[in-house]
């Protein structure tokens, strides 16, 4: 097994070992898969440190014969857009592992579905192969519809239920659409295959990547989530426990937007070029739609749930501006969102154990009594509105930057997004933080423990870090961002003469 | 005249064993009865064994009217695996109902013979005599728990539909006989092939008429309303066997009759064949989902399988074999599993088959939530399970024939399904109550049973390539 490999598994082979303890020794379980998170994560560092940040294409590739007969091949492989999402991934589980340490109801198969939860993901980020990819999308899947439906709060059947039926919607028609793609492909090299990387040098005609890019995209639309199919969103982390949503919001909803990067985009850059303006209408109709009603709730974690449809929804337009600005900010955002919205739902939960109430007005005036949490949540709360000098701005500047060149209305429009969205948090910030003191409860709330502490501390470093010193994340996504928009930029003059009159004939006529 | 009889021994042997078994049936005292199921599953087992011996061995036998190919070879040890679960999941069961044991292991043994026959017949009457051997028994097995009122009942319907399907059967293979001059399958299909212009009128009814007889074996909607209420009267074992074993069966001729010999007149019935396999997945997943009883929710996805396995046979072709066989494959692993569940919550003459039955089960019985779990994930399509890899084949399969039609209405079945399959998980894992289960010290055939079908379930999943190479070579041995 090579480096990915064992990445990918670790967790899994963990979650496997935690069989064999008592499930009575919870402190124990606990510890095991704490620490084989942090093992995971080591693991990633590991795979940083080998990381060539000169080239573009793939790296530390594996490939093993899985299903000879169909050209399935167990393929993984790392570049600079993926890169940081898995360390993104293996940081972020053992930091919902330590979230989780209030649970106490059936520990054992919590930590199990965790971890299991993560090989999921790390295995959906580094997969090259379509049907390997598939697996663990879907992998993916199963954990948090139990973790959501076992641990989470009243309505978690409703919410688990929700969510799995909302996302196999997509991703059943996205596996038809994978397997027309693999016939396609021996259609025309005679050779049968899943591999991303020898599909993608198919040229489909227009009218067949239009199709196949409607199948992908709906699947990753609904992961993002792209309004209007962003209804499941709410419930899931509204009834997820904290590490649920942690990883929810950190992870899973960046699996839509890297969908998009990784797989929508390149395969189908005619297709994605004239879905442009669609996406991003929808994109920024879900910036100022989700701030809006983020603004409306008093219910914490509906806020930032509704929050997060927003940010996301910047996300998505970076990437639709295919641009190296566009793209490099909207990787940039993935990561600062895990972080900052990572941290948020860490944040309410954190009250939420103490006072059993996630409603605004239950609080206020906390600063004067809890003043670690209260400065903990300040730092995050600013890096959630993008303050320069935090995670936030980089990646919010260079997304309008990008999305200015090819949509400068729709960019306008988001903008008012980021003022609706520092708004709403700046105000939730001061009624819980800030003014009296009311509340007997309130009077009596124990500040953070060194566990608590050691959850937030390190992604509070990491906000600052990548706020003051981005260079070295840009600078490995760069040439990988690169290769996509060259991609897309070859379609733009192929376009028209498929499709005839489109906005970028005009583009091509004044290049001439 | 030489004749080779070699080919017929695994079929033999199993004949022999329900024979031995219903002899010493009459001579073994009430309390040693366990020794039967010992019989059974040694003679199941050298049966097996004789047909991995003979797998290489082309021959056949009675002027080759059965042969033992690989595709035979494949059934047989299908149907031999299924019987052997079956008597597993059995052996308590028909303890708390007092079932006679004697005949109901010597019943399940000879509908094993007629299913191998049924695969192994390479002419159109000796897959008849085939299909009736398993048919009679599989009606008595179904009434066999006299005491309970749906059991006649139950056993009542499937007889008249049953002898209903052999009337079109009949009548069809007699109207093939009557245009092509045999019944031998190698002749009908010579007999189609010199002229290739329209073939006549009344070979093309008698083809329909097969057809219509094999649809209401497979419970393809239209024919399947009998399914729902035999399905739920029968002993649970036995609604088991049947959903797997019966239908294979079928399948296997509808593979051997219609993809291979008579795939000339593919043109012909692809397009019925096509609306069946549409309204088949649609309506067993729609009305499966109002069910409250999880054994009429498997009665009704068996419908709705028995659609996606239809795909295969619209797709035809090497493609289309390989597909129906793998999937018959994890659908058995599958199906076989949940019943057992089914049948481990069975508490003395109470059967608990309800949702409600379900609950806490995951906390209360981890080993079998797990199972259980796992077969609803793998009904349901959810990689990296068996199910999901039969599905995607399916779905190939249609595919790469130009149905992607087929394979979207598919996948939004799919969909439809896991809102039933997943109840079933929402009970277990997510609902307080609920009926006890069996531990393994009480019920350790059947724990075995069940762990046998996980295996297979993740098996199939994880590794489909050995299974996938064994259908295709399965199918293509068909001559």
């Amino acid at each position: 097994m090579k480096d990915l490999s064992l990445l990918v598994f670790l967790p899994t082979l963990g979650a496997a070992a935690l069989l064999f303890i008592p499930r009575r020794q919870t402190s124990a379980l606990f510890k095991a898969a704490l620490g084989v998170s942090l093992l995971a994560f080591l693991q990633s560092l590991w795979i940083l440190w080998r990381f060539d940040p000169n080239t573009g294409a793939m790296q530390l590739v594996e490939r093993l014969r899985w299903i000879p007969a169909y050209g399935i091949e167990y393929a993984v492989g790392i570049d600079g857009l993926s890169l940081f999402l898995v360390l993104l991934t293996a940081f972020l589980t053992p930091v919902a592992i330590l979230a989780s340490w209030t649970i106490h109801d059936r520990v054992k198969e919590y930590l199990f579905f965790m971890l299991f939860l993560e090989t999921g993901m790390l295995g959906a980020l580094v997969a090259v192969d379509l049907f390997l990819f598939y697996v663990f999308w879907e992998v993916m899947l199963v954990p948090m519809y139990f973790l959501i439906g076992v641990w989470g709060g009243e309505r978690r059947i409703y919410a688990a239920v929700k969510f799995v039926i909302y996302t196999m919607a997509g991703s059943l028609l996205m596996l038809v659409g994978i397997i027309f793609l693999a016939t396609r492909n021996f259609q025309v090299t005679q050779s049968l295959t899943f591999d991303l990387l020898r599909i993608s040098n198919l040229n489909l005609p227009y009218d067949e990547q239009m199709w196949l890019f409607l199948a992908f995209a709906l699947s990753f639309a609904i992961k993002v989530p792209l309004f209007p199919l962003h209804t499941w969103l709410p419930d899931a982390h509204v009834e997820a426990p904290t590490a649920g949503s942690v990883i929810l919001a950190g992870v899973l909803l960046k699996m839509g937007t890297y969908g998009f990067l990784r797989f929508a985009i390149p395969l189908f850059p005619a297709a994605a070029l004239s879905a442009a303006p669609w996406v991003v209408a929808l994109a920024v109709v879900g910036i100022v739609y989700g701030a809006m009603v983020a603004m409306m709730q008093d219910d914490l974690k509906k806020l930032v749930a509704y929050s997060s449809v927003s940010h996301l929804g910047f996300v998505m337009l970076g990437l639709f501006a295919f641009n190296l600005q566009g793209i490099e900010g909207a990787v940039y955002q993935m990561l600062n969102h895990g972080l900052s919205t990572g941290a948020l739902f860490l944040i309410v939960g954190m009250i939420y154990d103490r006072r059993h109430t996630r409603l605004i007005d239950d609080f206020g005036g906390l600063w004067k009594q809890i003043p670690i949490f209260s400065g903990f949540f300040l730092v995050v709360t600013l890096s959630s509105i993008g303050l320069p000098g935090l995670n936030g701005f980089v990646g919010e500047f260079l997304i309008l930057l990008g999305a200015f060149a090819t949509a400068p209305i729709w960019t306008a429009i988001a903008a008012t997004g980021v003022v609706l969205g520092a708004i709403t948090m700046l105000w939730m910030f001061r009624r819980v933080v800030f003014g009296p003191l009311a509340r007997p409860e309130n009077q009596r709330l124990e500040d953070m423990n060194a566990r608590e502490i050691c959850m937030l501390a390190p992604i509070i470093a990491l906000i600052f870090f990548m706020g003051i010193y981005p260079q070295p994340f840009l600078s490995r996504m760069k040439s990988s961002a690169r290769l996509v928009i060259e991609r897309v930029e070859s379609q733009k003059l192929a376009i028209p003469l498929i499709q005839g009159e489109t906005v970028w004939e005009e583009k091509a006529a004044r290049g001439n | 005249m030489e004749t080779n009889l070699t080919p017929l021994l695994p079929s033999a042997e199993v004949l022999l064993t329900a024979l031995a078994a219903l002899v010493l049936d009459l001579f073994v005292p009430k309390k040693e009865k366990g020794l039967l199921v010992w019989i059974s599953l040694v003679g199941l087992a050298i049966a097996g064994g004789m047909a991995v011996f003979l797998r290489d061995g082309q021959g056949g036998a009675f002027q080759n009217t059965i042969l033992l190919d690989r595709f035979a070879f494949f059934f047989t040890l299908f149907f031999l695996g299924a019987a052997a679960l079956t008597i597993l999941s059995s052996v308590q069961y028909v303890r708390e109902t007092e079932i006679r044991e004697g005949e109901f292991y010597v019943l399940v043994l000879l509908a094993a013979f007629g299913m191998i026959l049924m695969a192994a017949a390479n002419d159109l009457i000796l897959f008849f005599l085939g299909l009736e051997t398993m048919s009679i028994a599989v009606y008595v097995l179904t009434g066999i728990w006299r005491e309970r009122a749906e059991a006649a009942e139950a056993a009542m319907k499937y007889f008249l539909i049953g002898a209903f399907a052999t009337g079109f059967l009949l009548y069809g293979i007699a109207l093939i006989y009557g245009t092509t001059g045999s019944t031998q399958l190698a002749r009908v299909a010579s007999a189609l092939k010199p002229d290739g212009g329209q073939p006549s009128l009344l070979l093309l009814t008698g083809v329909f008429l097969v057809l219509i007889g094999l649809a209401f074996k497979v419970a393809a909607v239209p024919f399947h309303f009998w399914v729902p209420d035999v399905y739920e009267g029968a002993p649970t074992p036995i609604t088991a066997f049947m959903a797997v074993a019966v239908k294979a069966a079928a399948f296997a001729g509808w593979a051997r009759i219609f993809l291979h010999s008579l795939s000339p007149l593919q043109g012909e019935w692809t397009v019925p064949v096509k609306a069946l396999a549409i309204l088949t997945m649609t309506v067993g997943n729609v009305v499966a989902i109002s069910q409250s009883s999880v054994k009429r929710m498997l009665a009704y996805s068996s419908i709705a399988h028995a659609g996606y396995l239809l795909i295969a046979l619209v797709a035809g072709g090497a493609a289309g074999g390989q597909a129906l066989l793998f999937y018959l494959l994890s659908y058995a692993a599958m199906t076989l599993g949940a019943f057992a569940v089914l049948i481990a919550l069975k508490d003395g003459a109470r059967d608990n088959e309800a949702y409600g039955d379900f609950a806490g089960l995951g906390f209360k019985r981890p080993f079998l939530g797990m199972a259980m779990a796992l077969f609803m994930l793998s009904l349901a399509g959810f990689p990296p399970l068996g199910g999901f890899t039969g599905k995607f084949y399916l779905f190939s399969s249609a595919v790469t024939t130009g149905h992607v039609d087929l394979a979207i209405i598919g996948a939004l079945n799919s969909l439809l399904s896991v809102v039933y399959y997943l109840r079933v998980i929402v009970m277990m894992y997510m609902e307080e109550g609920g009926a006890e289960g069996k531990s393994f010290a009480r019920a350790p055939y059947l724990y075995l049973a069940i762990a046998v079908a996980v295996l297979g379930t993740i098996y199939l999943g994880v590794f489909p390539a050995p299974a996938l190479d064994l259908s295709l070579n399965a199918f293509s041995s068909l001559r």
